[in-house]
């Protein structure tokens, strides 16, 4: 049976991890590969790296950094950060990453999907939705939740799928960094309604909210950061909780 | 040892060196014949789309290559969907070497498969020291039926075949150069055939 996934993403800025403390058996929790390393030997399913460097001199930094990562993590992992062109996608998977994901780029240009599921092919384009609740309904916000737009977050997801993105990575704005929860009402509607995986992200703060987002939010994946980098949960606890909780989990 | 990757324009090349480095191993990219006729073992991966992938395969003649060699193959992923008869992807002629059918998997499921999912009925030295029910990472929409080269079956909705062997010919739906440690044990098991 297919599982669920449980993905830690790692904020990287100029090359090194954001966040992460007192890890023991890592050199250097500042690494994204030790660390990277890390989650895959505890059982993290994949790992996204999230660049947020905002030098002109990111790209290079970047492909290197993918260089490493690929080298050493024998499970797959997403890039995203600032990618917009047709050639940084070419870069970064040629440099080793299994997908990329895209945000405020595609929403400017919804061709970009098609284009580079057409070049790249629809599994290795993730689909990254920052979403807000305002009046009324989910929107889709821009430049890391900072500009609001009138695009209602469920048609975008359901326009990107038909252009072509494999997954949909849909983060809450509202709920992320509160710990109360995953956004379940948003992440049910568009998981039902669409036909490639969800990837639920924002709001992680105790085990049951992962096994909620799966059973009521239909997730196929869940994603969290704090959480697992500041050992408030691990890993295979997590997935002996979800496991007891009859969810499909690879342990 | 000699391990060559065949290159072509569907090879995903990056992760199965890596995971080959991993071991020891400095595999050589290459569409030559002749080093591909004498190579110890040869690997056909594979991440796109058939009727391209088997155009582009006609065309540097490397389809009747592949049928010829008699050294330990490994297929994988779409590498593994050529080298069956025929594909429902833009209905396409493929290597012929196992014959079954690769069929679109139907909704309301996912598609594509995209995660860890269990491979079970393991018959293979392929799968030497792994254990039924252990899990690895697919990616795909399109299928291969169950037939008498299964080695291995994955349920997702149906049940399908996650890895074929036949004569020198072995091949896995699943990604093992993406699967964590049960990958990696494939591979080597592929390596020391």
């Amino acid at each position: 049976m297919l599982t669920k996934r449980i993905i830690p993403c790692l904020d990287v800025k100029d090359g090194k991890t954001v966040k992460g403390i007192n890890f023991e058996n890592i050199k250097d929790v500042g690494d994204p590969v030790e660390l990277g390393k890390f989650y895959a030997e505890v059982g993290a399913d994949e790992l996204v790296f999230l660049d947020i460097t905002a030098t002109h001199e990111k790209r290079k930094t970047l492909s290197s950094l993918v260089k490493k990562i690929a080298k050493n993590i024998n499970i797959p992992f997403t890039v995203g950060g600032g990618i917009s062109s047709v050639e940084d996608v070419s870069l970064l998977l040629q440099c080793g990453a299994d997908k990329i994901s895209i945000n405020s780029a595609a929403v400017r240009n919804p061709q970009l999907i098609t284009e580079l599921a057409n070049r790249f092919g629809s599994q290795c384009i993730v689909l990254a939705i920052d979403t807000k609740f305002y009046e009324g309904d989910w929107y889709v916000y821009l430049n890391g939740g900072q500009i609001k737009t009138d695009i209602k977050a469920y048609d975008w997801a359901k326009e990107a799928t038909s252009r072509g993105a494999g997954e949909i990575l849909l983060t809450s704005m509202n709920n992320d960094g509160t710990k109360q929860g995953f956004a379940i009402d948003i992440t049910r509607k568009i998981s039902e309604n669409v036909s490639i995986p969800v990837i639920a992200s924002g709001g992680a703060g105790t085990m049951e909210h992962f096994s909620e987002v799966f059973i009521q939010g239909k997730a196929d994946a869940a994603l969290a950061a704090s959480i697992f980098h500041y050992k408030e949960i691990g890993i295979p606890q997590l997935k002996r909780f979800l496991l007891q909780h009859n969810i499909p989990i690879r342990i | 040892m000699n391990i060559a990757i065949v290159k072509y324009n569907a090879g995903n090349v990056c992760s199965i060196t890596n995971a080959l480095n991993r071991l020891g191993i400095e595999p050589v990219i290459t569409d030559n014949a002749e080093y591909l006729s004498t190579a110890d073992k040869i690997i056909f991966p594979g991440v796109g789309e058939a009727s391209s992938a088997m155009q582009y395969l006609k065309a540097h003649h490397l389809d009747n290559l592949i049928r010829d060699l008699k050294q330990p193959l490994l297929g994988i992923c779409l590498g593994m969907q050529l080298l069956c008869r025929f594909s429902e992807e833009n209905n396409t002629d493929c290597l012929g070497i196992f014959d079954l059918n690769v069929k679109k998997f139907s909704s309301p499921l996912k598609i594509p498969q995209i995660g860890w999912n269990s491979i079970d009925n393991l018959s293979s030295e392929l799968f030497k020291g792994i254990e039924n029910d252990e899990y690895v990472y697919f990616v795909h929409s399109y299928y291969a039926e169950i037939g008498k080269n299964t080695i291995a079956t994955t349920d997702y909705g149906i049940t399908y075949s996650s890895a074929l062997h036949k004569n020198n010919f072995y091949a896995t739906q699943f990604h093992p150069e993406k699967s964590g440690i049960v990958g990696a044990k494939i591979i080597e098991n592929f390596i020391n055939l």
